[in-house]
Parts: structure tokens; C-alpha cells; sequence
């Protein structure tokens, strides 16, 4: 292995690596502003300068340079501290001293490294620039006099996000970021806000909310889509005040999706807080947990279990399903569906349901099917993990299924199930493509197995798995992209239909026959909730959402901020949120709600508290226990060969920004849809530009 | 985004096909500077300036996102983003041309046509910039007057050259004392052997018309 | 002794002559350039290293050494380019115009034998827009050469294939920055690219690519033809061969000349030029290189010589040969404040030293200019310099910071004077914005 000196002790490194990384990798500091080890080196900064042997008598940018066998690189030479210090004065020259005001206040990379490397004072006598701020949508906001032009929003939105939305106008020192006064229309466009190394570009639902000191930073999971992106939830007393990304590589690498980090207004309007029961007279009233779980009681007793429906929503923790299915088991109902939409998917075989080349896995394909699924809205960090392997050079895509602009060159091969036989059959040569990579995977969405078909829908991608060799040795291309954060952890547990149980389509259905009596919803809002009318609902969950407009009994939860919890992502990752808040009014934890009603309801569960509860949950489902981590599932026979509708693949989601009850209650998402879906512009938003010239 | 349209048309579309083909197919963004002066020559008459629509057909001819095209037009000072008027008069400020006279050569067509830097005369006629080295520094003071180079000028000959175009006449372009090129004032000191300099009606003085001196 | 007609090559400097094929092989251009092909890569390559040929475009790296560095094989996806820059920009240079506009084939046959020196399947040549005369008289001779089959497709019937395309700019002085040139020539902002990698190794289009000036590669046809040795018989060791001097400012003919390197500045200016305007004695100061040297007072002008070693030992250069003259009536803080203002406007604005420094450097010129400062910012001027130079992608950044190092360097006690002075006179003095303080 070469290797090298810093300042004076000898490092291995590994050819390739630039001096920056191979500082980094021995613990030595280099500041930096431009240089983001996820973008493309850009180098413009010059705040990573060191002083490098043999070379030219001047120092060299260290994040742009090779690292090479024997240099002598040194990070701390008085010709390092001089340039590091004209830089950082160069950087301050034109930047406002408007801290106190700033929102990058107290998490700012240039106020960290002015204290550090900067000059005490400012030499500075000419007039300072002044740079228009500029319009970027409704959750970026700008202040650009802060700009230090180090370009990483550029890099990210070209280069992961994949839209060319912002750009660097002009040149010199008018040199501006500019996004044509657009909004940036990225899925992932409020990364920027956390990749921006000062206070240029900073959060527009967050802005003058709070000091990074005042909150409480609660490392958790999100729940806004299948992927598990691991985030951590700034509140300040009771209240969500932003999400953030934590760095996962396995999982988000160091994005989240917009919705992911701005749903969360959500989580302070139209929440259930308090029990409601409904009246003689057909109205919702008020009321409290005792004369809720009287009433439920009294009803439960009053119908068979055959006439029971449950079904759990896109958002529930595991803890909360395997307690109600606990419950109902030892009343004998069987008709359980942790599938609302429902996708055609077998409990019973884990592969059949995983994501099982794993998120990290892509990097590994060179050819991807995508069959019935809109990734880029379905689970936007896993579509730019799909674009980083694109970028990289070598990765084919196919698409059979809606045509959108997924961010990276994809073969439309058709719409819809057709073409899925073409290509089992070997009749569409993207058949060769798949057989000829040495990786080859395909993605099966929810909107090709959530619909009547979806049973041969899965069989037919079974087989062409089968058939290009999708499954061998260590690799498995065969994937599933969920939509909903607890279908996995529901299927797990087998939160589905017992012996002789019906699904969430046949509950549905029955209730409004009349034949399901009582229909038990938890968290589950994406059914058709008008069919219920004439069944006893109980409504357990957060929002006053569509489940709980039909209900006879509102049992108000917790939401995903409120309560720790088990999610298990697409890929079958086992990963544990935490609490933030605490749920608002008389809302609970869900499991303690089910806990308590078990008691009314006399057949009580036996744990006391989570750590018993979780006890069961891993004697029950051992593989709950490994945290954080993915074990590879047991390939195998599934589906069911059969005929296939012709009708086209569609993606379940309509718009990217609206998908769940918190969504549907955040006035930021609506802001979004208003901007960015339905195209609409920055004059009719409720806060302009400009007020900071 | 505004609604109009832009299309190339006639000489400018086939000179700007004729750009496009200079480069492998795959690297055609290579002409874009080419498309943006083509799409301003074409303005010419509306204000000799790149409109968003033009700027976007580019975008679209070159397969390149629109703010790239954005980034490149805003880059260039050739490159205008807002009309300017029919003769757009470049002077070089710059010091080799500061110091012979450009500041005198400012000084008078503000005088004469009431225009500093970066304004037009109201019947649109002339736009005066103060630019950089235009590369004729042995010819200074110059100013670039659309296309055309007229050099080694006075307060009194610029002005003269901008009367004559308003009046919609010919000026004489290149040097207004009457050097050929760039030789020494007076004939040249150098290459007096061989074939007799033709000092006057110089075949290389300047001309609009492409092709050889013969 | 001043250069012969004889030992010029560019005998069309003034254009008074035809620029076109027929008179190009009348001052025998083309003459059996196929003789020339033949000769074969290697042998140009060492003819050309010989001839002591330094590159013309400012930096004067040895051209035999640079074509040397393109690699031996390439493959059809990943062909050797060459990419002239005719992006002529550099304050008081203007000589590649001429060659351009008079001389036109001398460069596109150059591009030939350059491509087989360096194995590279086209030029392009990056001209600056404002030259759109020169533009066109470029693309017609390039027009002419293909009719005539002296490139293309079996070039001179060598059998070796050559494209030369004319691709123009359009107002950016750093796209004469080698790999903001390449920038450009893709289509993207003139913006520098990082080094390493080189544009040898990585170039046009990811492509292995030698950057040459206009003058390096014109010059070359009449070197093969007449010979290394030939050649190198001008000018001192290591600085060989004629150049093109452009002439500009306080002269009484300011021109371009050809004359032999090594030439005396003084020589230079008195016997091509009609002597400094108002006598030799009335010299101020001369910017020997275009405007990012250092300028040199009147007491090295008396004596030093003209070409890359001489003004380097004096904290100068010889760049692109543009000699910028000043007399004694020249506001020398003004003029240089000019230069300030220039780089400050030409800056890519990358990254940070020059995109802040230039413009700082600027603003406290233009005080200099008025005497309205401190005497201690005069130190902090040349501070900030030197936290550009060095610091910078590319050399913008020292290109700005030397023209104020080598004012203050020589004319520091004129910038006292005048803060001095300034603050003597009373509130109702009259050294308006750009006025010349009263002589000293």
C-alpha cells in the first residue's frame, strides 16, 4: 500500500483516494466548503488548501488532488495558515455579519470555521455586496448576500437529484445561484438547505422558528414511504419543529425526500386528541376511554368473530399491529389485512414480499426492470440511488409501466402486462439485456400486484427471475418497492387473513353488505371509507382523517414522532423509531390503547409494558431482534400463474407530496402540490422575495 | 415562461446547422455560444439580443438543460440579454486603449449622444459599452460598432463614423488614418522587400465581404 | 541588428497581400506540406523541440515537450485533439488577429502538421467573437483548404486524415485560460478546470488535448520547412527563434513587428516603433508582456532584452510579447488601476480569492487613483495580492495580483505622494476621480 506524511506521520491510503480523503481517514482536520464527499469535487473554495512536496512552491487544493506515494503534505505549515486565513477573509469580505439573524446560527459551517481559521478583525473599507435574493419554491429559502458560491446545490440537484434546476449565473463577483426564479422541482430538493455551508439557503417552513440549542434531537425512523429513512426529529418542548436526514449508507445515504422533512406540520393539524364516541343521535361527541371501550365491548359481544374486520394502515408500528392481532386472535377473528391497498402479496414467503437486493444493492445492478411503479414518487432516495448507479456508467433500465421522467435515461418497453409476458416469453429483447447482466434485478411497484391480478402479476416476475438468472449465489434482483412504511413489518408478523378470514378489499365489501359487523381501522385512511358507513367502525390513529370520518369510535394515537416503535422497511430492515413528542390531548401510544381496551374487552394481554411486549414480539418473530440489519429471505415458489388484465401498470400515487393523513394535513405539502404539481407561481405564495436585500 | 415562440430561419438556421455540425453529434452542446450570436444576429432588427424562447429552442436543438444555456448567456459579454440598439458601440476602455485616448472617446459620444456606458439613445439607435480589450491594441482607441473594428480613433472621427451610420451610409472601417492593419503609422519600417506594399487599397483592409483580396 | 525581411515568417503581417490559398502559396505556404507528413510524428515532435520553440500564448512552455506529452495510442473513441487558442484577449496583444486575417493558412497548415506531431484527428480553433472579420477569413480559408484536399480526408494525399473546425467565443478573457477554453468549446461556462488532470491526459471532450497559442502553431510549417537549427539561430539560449512584438500606448508608431527574440526593449521601441512619444527620456514605464506582468520602469527598459529569461530576472515577463508603453504624462496608478478593474471583470468567479480578491483589489486601486487612503493599505494591497496569487484555480488570480505587486514595487513612493498630497489640499482641490494630481 503507498503511503504518505501529514504533517510529519506516515498514512497509508489507497491508490485513488484524493490527500483530503487520506487527511480525513488519519484524523486530521482539513476545513472545507465546496468539497461534499456525495458531489462531484469542485474545488472553487480553496479552504482545503495544504502544502504538498515535492510541487510547485504554493499550496494545493487538498480535495481535488491525488494522493501520491511519498508526498509530504502538511495541514499545519505556516504557508497553509496564511492561505487559510486570506480565504476565510476573502469568503467574509462580502458576507453580512447578520448572524444574530441568521438561521444557520449555531450550525453554520463558515461561523465555525471563522472562529477557527479566521482573522480577528476585518480589514475590509469598501462597501459590501448586496445580491437580490431569489425564488426557489415554498420550502428553500434564500438570502443570497450569504452565498459563498461553493456550488454544492448546483452539484446536488444536477447530479443526485437529477433535474438541473439551479445554476450559477454570470461571473466574477456577480456570480449568482439562481433557479430562474423557479421552484425546484426535486423530490429531494431541500437537501440543498442542509448541503448550503452557510445561512444562503435555509429552510422556508422552518424560517425564524428556532435555535439549533433550543431543541431536543431525537434520532428516529421515517414513515413516509417504504424506504426507512433514518431521520432525526428536532422538537422544542412538545412540538416537531423540523426533520432532518441521518446518515444511513445502507438506507437514505445522507438525503430525505421533501416529504419526509416537511410533512410535519402535519403533525399539528387536525389531530385526534381526545376519545369520541357517537351519539343516539348519530354525532360524534366527546367522550373518554372507559365509555369508548364500553362501547366497543358491548358491540364486540353482540356480533361474531366471522363479522370482525381489522385492517392496519400504511403508518403503524409493528409493536401496535402485533398487539391488535394478539387481541383479535384470542377472540378467533381471522379477517386481518395489514394490506389496505391490496397488493396480492404472500405472508408466508419473505422474498416474495422484500426489496431483497437490498437499497444498497442497486449500486451493484447493471440492469433494472421496473414494473408498475413511479420510484421517483414512490420512494424518491431509492430513485437516486437508481440515478447514482446510472451515473456511474454501466446500468440499463427498462420500464414497463407509467412513463415519467425518472431522472436518468429508462427503455420504455410498454404499459402493462403484455409486455411482462413478451419478455418472460423471450419475445422482447429487453429479455437479453436482463440475461446478459451480470446483475440484473427488477422492481415490482404496488401498482402491479395491488390489483386483481397481482397474483399473476408476481408469478410472471417470478418467473422471469427465474429465467435471467435474477437469483444466484448471493445476489437477488428480486424486489419489491413498497409504498407504505408497515406493510413489511405487518407481513412479518402476519398481519394478514387467518383461516377463512377476508382480506381489506372483502372487509370493505362486507361492511357495506352487511355482513362485517364491526370494523376495526388502525391507522388505515386509504380504503374506501364511505362503504363502512353501516358497520360499527372503531378508529384508532392521529388524524381526524378519512377512517375517522366514518367511525363510531375514535380512539385517538400516536403518531410516528410520538411513540418509540419497530419499522421494518422495504428491504425487510428492522429499524426502531423513537419519541420526540409526546402525543397530544388524551391521545396514547397505540399498543398501550390496545393494551388497555384487551383489559375492557376481558381477554388482557399479557405485557405490562414495550420492553415485555417486544419480548413476545421477538420470541414470536425472531429476525425482530436484529436491528438495523437485513437478513437475506429464503427464495422460493410464489404467485400464482394465472391470467393477467391488460390494462395498464399505474403508479398509486397521484401526487408525490399528498400520499397519508400527516401529508394531507400539512399545509407545506399543499404548497407543494400548488407550486410544483399543478405548476402554480411564487406571486400567489404567501411569502415572496426580497425582504432581505 | 413566456409563450412566445422561436424558430431559426433561412442563413441563421443553416449557419447554426452548419455549427452544430463542427462537433460529434453526442457533444453538440459544443455550439451553443454559436446558436446564441446566430439567435441574436436573427434578432437583429427586435433589439439584437437572446430572448428566453430562443435561449429555450437552443436548450431543446442542443439537448441541454435550459439553465445551462442560462449559465453560458449570462457568462459571455457578447452575449445580450436585453435589446440593444441598432448599432451597439463597443469601446475599449481598457488601459492600452485608456492610454490613447478611449476616456476622450467616451467623454464625446456622451457629449454628442447624451449615452455613458450601458445606455441607449432614445430613437434606439445606438447602445454605447465600455468593454474590455477588444485585441487591437495597436490600433488604439478603437471601438467595435456591431461587427466591425474602426480604430486608431479621435473624439471627432468616432463621432463622424457614428453620424455616418445613423445617416445610414458606409463607414470606412478599421483604422481612420488611414493604416493598413496594424503596420506602423506612416508604411511600414519592416517587410519593405519583396513584393511592393500596397499601402493603399490593401487587398486585407478590412471588408464585410468574405473571401480573397484578389 | 534588427531582423531581415528574409528570416520573416510572417511575411503577410500587414495583409498586403492576399490572405488567401493562392497568395498564401505564393509566400510558400503548402509547399509539399506532404514531405512535411511524411516526416512522421516523432521526427516533427524532435524538429520542433529542437527548434527551442517556447509557446507564444504567454506561458512559454517548450511546444516540442508539450506535443511529446500526448500519448502514443489512442482509440477511436478517445481520439487526440488539438485546440488552438485564437482567443486573443490578453490587454495589448493583437497579434494573432493578423495572423488570422492575413495569414490564415499559415495557421490552418500548422494545425496539420501539429495533429500529426501529436497524432490528433482535428483542430479547433477557439477565436475570440469580437473577431468576426478574422472569423470569417478563418472559415474561408479553412473552406479553401478542404477544396483544395490539403485537409480532410487524406490530407495532402499523405494518407494522414485532419478536420480543422473554426468554433468562436464570445467575450470571456478567461476562456484564454487553456481548460476554460475547453470549458467553452463544449458548450459550458468559461469556467477553469481543476489540474490534474491535464488536458493530455483529459481534455476536449475527456479526450487527450494539446492547447496551443495561434503564433505557437503558425510558426511551426516554416520551422519543419526551414529547420530547427535555422530557427534557433535567433534570439539567446533557450529563449529561440522571432515573435511577433505588438506595440501599444505611449509610442509614436505603435504597430506589430516581427523581430528576433533577445531583442533590446529600447532597440525594439525606437527602431520599429518611432521611439517613445516625446524621447526615450520621456519614458515612464513599459508593461513588457501583455497586461498581467509586472511593469518595469524606465532604468530597466534602458537596457534589458527582450524575451522569457531577461524579464523574468527583473520580476517581469515576457508573456505574450505585448509591450504596453507609458510616458512620462501617464497617470501610472490610473493605468494599473485600469488592469485592476479588468481582472476584476474577467473573473470567472469560481472560486473564492479571485471572485472576492480582484474586486477588492479593484476598489482600493481606484482609492489609490485619488489618493483617498492610508499609507498602511498600501502594504495590505499587496497582502491581499499575495493571498490571491498561489491561491486560485488558475492564473487569473496571479495575473491580477502582478500588475499591483509591480506598481507598488516600482512606484511606491508616487502612491504616498498622492495620499500625501490629498490629504494637504483642501476639501476644494481639484484632483476629481481620475484627475492626475499635480505633477511632482
Amino acid at each position: 500500500m503507498p503511503t504518505l506524511k501529514i504533517n510529519g506521520q506516515e498514512v497509508e491510503f489507497e491508490q485513488g483516494m484524493t490527500v483530503l480523503q487520506v487527511c480525513e481517514q488519519a484524523g486530521v482536520e482539513v476545513p472545507r466548503f465546496c468539497y461534499h464527499e456525495r458531489l462531484s469535487v469542485a474545488g472553487n473554495c480553496r479552504m482545503c488548501l495544504v502544502e504538498v512536496k515535492p510541487g510547485p512552491p504554493k499550496p494545493a487544493a487538498s480535495c481535488a488532488l491525488p494522493a501520491g506515494d511519498g508526498m509530504e503534505v502538511s495541514t499545519e505549515s505556516e504557508m497553509v495558515k496564511k492561505a487559510r486565513n486570506g480565504v476565510m477573509e476573502f469568503l467574509l469580505i462580502n458576507h453580512p455579519l447578520d448572524c444574530p439573524i441568521c438561521d444557520q446560527g449555531g450550525e453554520c459551517d463558515l461561523q465555525d470555521q471563522a472562529m477557527a481559521y479566521g482573522h480577528e478583525g476585518s480589514r475590509f473599507e469598501e462597501n459590501k455586496r448586496a445580491v437580490k435574493d431569489k425564488y426557489m419554491g415554498p420550502l428553500i429559502n434564500t438570502i443570497m448576500t450569504r452565498c459563498i458560491h461553493c456550488t454544492r446545490c448546483v452539484r446536488f440537484v444536477s447530479e443526485v437529484a437529477g433535474v438541473d434546476g439551479i445554476g450559477l449565473l454570470n461571473r466574477g463577483e456577480s456570480a449568482e445561484i439562481s433557479s430562474l426564479e423557479q421552484a425546484v422541482a426535486s423530490e429531494l430538493s431541500a437537501n440543498v438547505i442542509d448541503l448550503c455551508p452557510v445561512g444562503a439557503l435555509t429552510s422556508r417552513p422552518y424560517q425564524f422558528n428556532a435555535r439549533p440549542w433550543e431543541l431536543k434531537k431525537t434520532e428516529s425512523i421515517d414513515v413516509m414511504d417504504a424506504v426507512g429513512s433514518n431521520i432525526r426529529v428536532d422538537a422544542r418542548g412538545n412540538e416537531v419543529l423540523r426533520i432532518l436526514p441521518r446518515l444511513n449508507e445502507d438506507v437514505n445515504e445522507e438525503w430525505i425526500s421533501d416529504k419526509s422533512r416537511y410533512a410535519c406540520d402535519g403533525l399539528r393539524k387536525r389531530r385526534l386528541d381526545k376519545v369520541f364516541v357517537r351519539g343516539d343521535n348519530g354525532k360524534l361527541a366527546a367522550s373518554d376511554w372507559g365509555t369508548a371501550f364500553k362501547a366497543i365491548a358491548e358491540k364486540v359481544s353482540s356480533v361474531q368473530p366471522s363479522e370482525i374486520g381489522v385492517i392496519a394502515g400504511d403508518q403503524c408500528d409493528v409493536e401496535s399491529m402485533f398487539a391488535l392481532k394478539d387481541l383479535m386472535g384470542r377472540f378467533g377473528v381471522t379477517s386481518l389485512d395489514c394490506r389496505q391497498d391490496g397488493a396480492k402479496l404472500d405472508a408466508t414467503k419473505r422474498a416474495s414480499y422484500l426489496f431483497n437486493s437490498t437499497i444498497a444493492g442497486i449500486e451493484e445492478a447493471d440492469a433494472i426492470l421496473l414494473v408498475g411503479t413511479n420510484p421517483r414518487w414512490e420512494a424518491p432516495i431509492i430513485n437516486a440511488r437508481i440515478r447514482k448507479t446510472w451515473l456511474a456508467g454501466k446500468l440499463n433500465v427498462g420500464v414497463i409501466g407509467p412513463q415519467v421522467d425518472l431522472t436518468y435515461d429508462a427503455e420504455y418497453l410498454g404499459a402493462g402486462p403484455e409486455t411482462l409476458s413478451d419478455l418472460v416469453s423471450g419475445k422482447h429483447p429487453f429479455l437479453e439485456v436482463l440475461k446478459k447482466a451480470e446483475h440484473p434485478m427488477v422492481i415490482l411497484g404496488a401498482g402491479a400486484i395491488s390489483r386483481a391480478d397481482g397474483a399473476a402479476v408476481l408469478a410472471s416476475a417470478h418467473a422471469l427471475a427465474e429465467a435471467t438468472g435474477m437469483v444466484e449465489g448471493d445476489w437477488n434482483g428480486f424486489n419489491i418497492l413498497h409504498t407504505a412504511a408497515s406493510r413489511v413489518g405487518g407481513l412479518d408478523i402476519g398481519f394478514v387473513p387467518g383461516e377463512g378470514g377476508k382480506d381489506a378489499a372483502e372487509i370493505v365489501s362486507g361492511a357495506a353488505s352487511g355482513s362485517m359487523k364491526v370494523v376495526y381501522l388502525l391507522g388505515a385512511d386509504e380504503i374506501d371509507a364511505e362503504k363502512l358507513k353501516d358497520a360499527f367502525v372503531i378508529y384508532q390513529g392521529h388524524h381526524g382523517d378519512k377512517g375517522a370520518h366514518v367511525a363510531d369510535v375514535i380512539l385517538p394515537g400516536s403518531a410516528y414522532t410520538e411513540k418509540p416503535g419497530i419499522y421494518v422497511n422495504t428491504e425487510g430492515r428492522v429499524q426502531m423509531a423513537r419519541r420526540a413528542a409526546f402525543p397530544p390531548g388524551d391521545a396514547r401510544e397505540d399498543w398501550t390503547i390496545i393494551r388497555a381496551l384487551s383489559d375492557a374487552l376481558g381477554k388482557t394481554l399479557p405485557y405490562d409494558n414495550l420492553a415485555d411486549l417486544r419480548k413476545t414480539i421477538h420470541a414470536a418473530h425472531p429476525h425482530m431482534t436484529r436491528i438495523d440489519q437485513v437478513m437475506a429471505a429464503d427464495w422460493g415458489a410464489f404467485g400464482e400463474a394465472g391470467d393477467m388484465d391488460a390494462a395498464a401498470f399505474t403508479s398509486p400515487i397521484e401526487n408525490f407530496y399528498i400520499t397519508d393523513p400527516i401529508s394531507r394535513a400539512s399545509e407545506t405539502m399543499a404548497e407543494c402540490t400548488r407550486v410544483i404539481v399543478n405548476g402554480g407561481d411564487e406571486a400567489d405564495a404567501e411569502q415572496g422575495t426580497g425582504t432581505h436585500g | 415562461m413566456s409563450a412566445e415562440t422561436f424558430e431559426f430561419t433561412g442563413e441563421f438556421l443553416a449557419e447554426a446547422e452548419r455549427n452544430i455540425a463542427k462537433y460529434p453529434y453526442e457533444r453538440r452542446q459544443s455550439a451553443v455560444l454559436a446558436l446564441l450570436f446566430q439567435a441574436q444576429e436573427q434578432n437583429h432588427e427586435g433589439g439584437h439580443y437572446v430572448t428566453e424562447a430562443a435561449m429555450r429552442k437552443i436548450a431543446e436543438m442542443l439537448d441541454m438543460p435550459y439553465i445551462r444555456v442560462m449559465e453560458v448567456a449570462s457568462f459571455f459579454t457578447m452575449v445580450n440579454l436585453k435589446p440593444v440598439g441598432l448599432f451597439h458601440v463597443q469601446l475599449c476602455g481598457t488601459t492600452p486603449c485608456m492610454l490613447r485616448g478611449a476616456e476622450a472617446l467616451m467623454e464625446a459620444v456622451a457629449e454628442k449622444f447624451g449615452i455613458g456606458h450601458g445606455q441607449t439613445t432614445e430613437d434606439g439607435m445606438f447602445t454605447l459599452t465600455e468593454v474590455e480589450c477588444l485585441g487591437a491594441c495597436c490600433n488604439a482607441p478603437m471601438v467595435q460598432i456591431n461587427d466591425d473594428y474602426y480604430e486608431d480613433l479621435t473624439p471627432e472621427t468616432l463621432i463622424s463614423v457614428m453620424e455616418t451610420l445613423k445617416g445610414g451610409g458606409e463607414a470606412k472601417i478599421g483604422s481612420q488614418i488611414g493604416r493598413v492593419t496594424s503596420e506602423p503609422e506612416g508604411g511600414p519600417l519592416t517587410l519593405t522587400t519583396g513584393p511592393a506594399p500596397q499601402t493603399a487599397d490593401a487587398p486585407n483592409a478590412p471588408s464585410m465581404t468574405s473571401g480573397g483580396g484578389n | 541588428m534588427l531582423l531581415e525581411d528574409k528570416d520573416r515568417i510572417f511575411t503577410n503581417l500587414y495583409g498586403y497581400h492576399p490572405w488567401n490559398l493562392e497568395g498564401a502559396r505564393a509566400r510558400g505556404d503548402w509547399d509539399n506540406t506532404k514531405a512535411l507528413i511524411e516526416l512522421g510524428r516523432e521526427k516533427i515532435v524532435e524538429e520542433m523541440k529542437a527548434s527551442g520553440l517556447r509557446g507564444r500564448g504567454g506561458a512559454g512552455f517548450p511546444t516540442g515537450m508539450k506535443w511529446s506529452f500526448m500519448p502514443k495510442a489512442t482509440s477511436p473513441d478517445r481520439p487526440s485533439y488539438l485546440v488552438v487558442n485564437a482567443d486573443e484577449s490578453e490587454p495589448g496583444t493583437c497579434k494573432d488577429r493578423e495572423i488570422m486575417r492575413n495569414d490564415p493558412h499559415k495557421l490552418i497548415e500548422g494545425c496539420l502538421l501539429a495533429c500529426v506531431g501529436m497524432g490528433a484527428v482535428a483542430a479547433y480553433i477557439y477565436i475570440r467573437g469580437e473577431y468576426r472579420l478574422e472569423y470569417r477569413v478563418l472559415e474561408a480559408a479553412v473552406k479553401e483548404a478542404y477544396e483544395a484536399g490539403l485537409i480532410g480526408k487524406n490530407a495532402c494525399k499523405s494518407g494522414y486524415d485532419c478536420d480543422v473546425y473554426i468554433h468562436h467565443g464570445a467575450g470571456a478573457y478567461i476562456c484564454g485560460e487553456e481548460t476554460a477554453l475547453l470549458e467553452s468549446l463544449e458548450g459550458k461556462k468559461g469556467q477553469p478546470r481543476l489540474k490534474p488532470p491535464f488536458p493530455a491526459m483529459a481534455g476536449l471532450y475527456g479526450c487527450p488535448t494539446t492547447v496551443n497559442n495561434v503564433e505557437s502553431i503558425a510558426v511551426a510549417p516554416t520551422i519543419l520547412r526551414r529547420g530547427a537549427a535555422w530557427f534557433s539561430s535567433f534570439g539567446r539560449e533557450n529563449n529561440a527563434g522571432t515573435k511577433v512584438f505588438c506595440i501599444s500606448g505611449h509610442v509614436n508608431k505603435p504597430c506589430n513587428v516581427e523581430e528576433a527574440l533577445s531583442i533590446p526593449m529600447k532597440e525594439l521601441l525606437e527602431k520599429q516603433c518611432g521611439g517613445v512619444r516625446g524621447g526615450w527620456d520621456n519614458l515612464l514605464a513599459v508593461i513588457p508582456g501583455g497586461s498581467s506582468v509586472p511593469l518595469l520602469p524606465k532604468d530597466i527598459c534602458d537596457d534589458v532584452l527582450m524575451d522569457f529569461d531577461a524579464l523574468k530576472e527583473h520580476k517581469s515577463g515576457l508573456g505574450t510579447a505585448a509591450v504596453i508603453v507609458m510616458d512620462k504624462s501617464t497617470d501610472i496608478i490610473k493605468a494599473i488601476a485600469r488592469l485592476s478593474y479588468f481582472y476584476k471583470h474577467e473573473s470567472c468567479g469560481q472560486c473564492t480569492p479571485c471572485r472576492e480578491g480582484t474586486g477588492w483589489m479593484w476598489r482600493v486601486m481606484e482609492r489609490l487613483v485619488r489618493g483617498e487612503a492610508e499609507e498602511a493599505e498600501i502594504d495590505m494591497l499587496i497582502e491581499v495580492s499575495k493571498q490571491i496569487e498561489g491561491h486560485t484555480i488558475c492564473a487569473l488570480g496571479d495575473a491580477a495580483a502582478w500588475p499591483v505587486q509591480g506598481l507598488v514595487r516600482h512606484f511606491r513612493d508616487e502612491i504616498v505622494a498622492r495620499i500625501r498630497n490629498r490629504k494637504s489640499v483642501s476639501m476644494s482641490g481639484t484632483s476629481g476621480p481620475g484627475q492626475q494630481v499635480a505633477a511632482e
